[in-house]
């Protein structure tokens, strides 16, 4: 079943066309990663799907329902939930409050705060972070700050994650753990779709991969397909 | 650790037992004190009802606001135009109204703008208001100034403590519920914030909106105390700053350090008014400076920093 589809999508930044004329659609339950040079417009394409901005044109469709020019906070209560390339958490609140707004605010109607609070401890379990739900989150590690910012968003029960480069700058025992953690939400059933530059571990675990360069879908496939694509490797590698 | 408990404890025991005082005291004051506390105490909970419903919102998000005055010169405006026609509690209700109208209006204007551009804008926006009422004054009523109806001071008195009851509970309901934590995330993380489901907009535009009520029903009900008012004296900035000195003063984290600043201003304020009536403004400049320089915390950061035994200053 397709869970998102995205139809003609375009966005300009006045004469920029920072994705043009983008289709694609991620079936329930994949893995789905979302590559290309710096510049693609990968993180617009994110930016459009969850909201922070409105398509110039094009359609969303999720779950069959247009949600184009929906509000960030609107989309996030139809089930979809993302996380940051530039980690995003709240600094001044514990981890435990991070991931508790989630839950409190993620789902309509809004669980009572013993529901919330419950659900909250168990994700901290889920991401291996119990043991900090009392700290600031400005005090955790990068990594740590990333994995709260994961537990956030699947407080908020979604059915579509968003992952905005996770895995940059965790060195590669983090990586490791970062990956099995990814199968473990596919696992509960939520579809994933994530930004990645760490080749390696993105052709590990997608189930297909996407690939933009300057606005434009130029390729999609397995792994396998895009690794022996002429066209991507000419992108990367140049001629 | 046990040491932490009993200190705990007692602290809030001491909470309780002194926010009782303070109820006793304020309930009965009027009984037995004379008219210059009754008017000093109505200024000092004017203080604190402006700064607690200004910190609820600015001090919380970090969207400074500096149209207090407005609400606050819609409100005496009000009590100064329908006073004769209108019974006394019902000006006070379309005091508050006045500005909570006046703030939807501002909040949904200001939508887009964030960060020091906010506080720019509802500066602009109160003395815009101030200068259109001074137009309207001189260019087709050619009179300017008004003079509010008079309530004796003990009911004002009364019905400001009964307004600052209310804000307290308020505020304390909306910090300690799920709300309270949306706001301070807004402050820390907006677009994290709108991401999780949170309704930004409107629970920013709300809490502005009813510190706004509570602030005109304040300048409704404080207008009776004034002789005469003009769009200069009712809408003067300086209501649009005390609020935010005060509560930067006194720990802009928490209640008690908008309540410890409140109190601590308005007592310095009238201690200097009426020892140095040449030098007031001097010295109290003098003093914002020194406090904003050595106590950047706020005086209460300064004592849990002291009573933790780290430094007194940053």
């Amino acid at each position: 079943m397709r869970i998102i589809e995205g139809r003609q999508l375009t966005k300009h930044f006045g004469g920029l066309a920072a994705v043009e004329k983008v289709d694609f659609h991620l079936n329930s339950g994949e893995i789905v990663g979302l590559i290309g040079p710096n510049g693609a417009g990968k993180t617009t394409l994110f930016n459009l799907l969850s909201g922070s901005l409105a398509p110039t044109a094009g359609a969303i469709c999720l779950k069959g329902e247009d949600i184009t020019g929906l509000k960030p906070n609107q989309i996030c209560k139809k089930g979809v939930a993302r996380t940051f390339q530039l980690v995003k958490v709240f600094p001044y609140l514990s981890v435990l409050e991070n991931v508790l707004l989630g839950s409190l605010f993620g789902m309509s109607p809004g669980p009572r705060m013993m529901d919330a609070k419950t659900e909250a401890e168990e994700l901290l379990g889920f991401v291996a972070l119990s043991d900090m739900r009392e700290n600031l989150a400005k005090d955790l590690t990068i990594a740590n700050q990333k994995r709260v910012e994961v537990a956030r968003a699947l407080a908020t029960e979604p059915e579509l994650l968003l992952l905005d480069e996770v895995m940059v700058g965790l060195n590669p025992a983090e990586v490791v753990q970062f990956t099995g953690l990814i199968k473990k939400i596919r696992d509960k059933g939520i579809t994933v779709l994530m930004i990645e530059h760490v080749m390696k571990a993105i052709m590990g675990i997608s189930d297909r991969i996407i690939v933009l360069h300057h606005g434009e879908k130029i390729a999609e496939g397995t792994p396998q397909e895009i690794a022996a694509s002429q066209e991507v490797i000419k992108v990367y590698l140049g001629k | 650790m046990i040491w932490m408990k009993i200190t705990k404890a007692f602290s809030k025991r001491f909470f309780t037992i002194a926010l009782f005082l303070a109820a006793t005291g304020a309930a009965t004051l009027p009984q037995y004190a004379p008219d210059y506390y009754i008017l000093f105490f109505s200024s000092l909970f004017m203080y604190l009802i402006s700064t607690i419903s200004w910190a609820t919102f600015s001090g919380t998000t970090g969207y400074i606001s500096l149209a207090s005055a407005a609400f606050f010169g819609i409100g005496m405006y009000i009590t100064a135009i329908l006073g004769e026609k209108l019974p006394f509690p019902l000006l006070i209700l379309i005091g508050g109204f006045g500005g909570l109208l006046f703030a939807l209006l501002a909040g949904f204007a200001s939508l887009r703008i964030r960060g020091i551009y906010f506080a720019i804008f509802t500066l602009g926006l109160s003395e815009a208001l101030k200068h259109l009422v001074n137009w309207w004054e001189t260019t087709v009523e050619h009179t300017v100034g008004r003079w509010p109806i008079s309530v004796d001071h003990m009911t004002s008195y009364y019905i400001l403590l009964m307004i600052l009851a209310v804000t307290l509970a308020s505020c304390r309901l909306v910090r300690n519920s799920k709300f309270g934590l949306a706001l301070k995330s807004i402050g820390q993380e907006e677009e994290a914030a709108v991401h999780i489901g949170i309704n930004v907009n409107a629970l920013k535009i709300l809490t502005f909106a009813a510190g706004a009520f509570l602030i005109g029903a304040t300048g409704a009900t404080i207008a009776t105390q004034k002789g005469y008012i003009d769009s200069s004296s009712a809408f003067d900035m300086f209501y649009s700053f005390m609020p935010a000195l005060m509560a930067l003063f006194g720990g802009i984290g928490t209640i008690s350090g908008w309540i410890l600043g409140s109190v601590f201003f308005s007592i310095m304020m009238e201690l200097l008014q009426t020892r140095f009536p040449y030098y007031y403004m001097l010295i109290f400049g003098g003093a914002v400076v020194v406090i904003i320089l050595f106590f950047p915390s706020g005086l209460l950061g300064a004592v849990e920093k002291w009573r933790k035994g780290g430094e007194w200053t940053e």
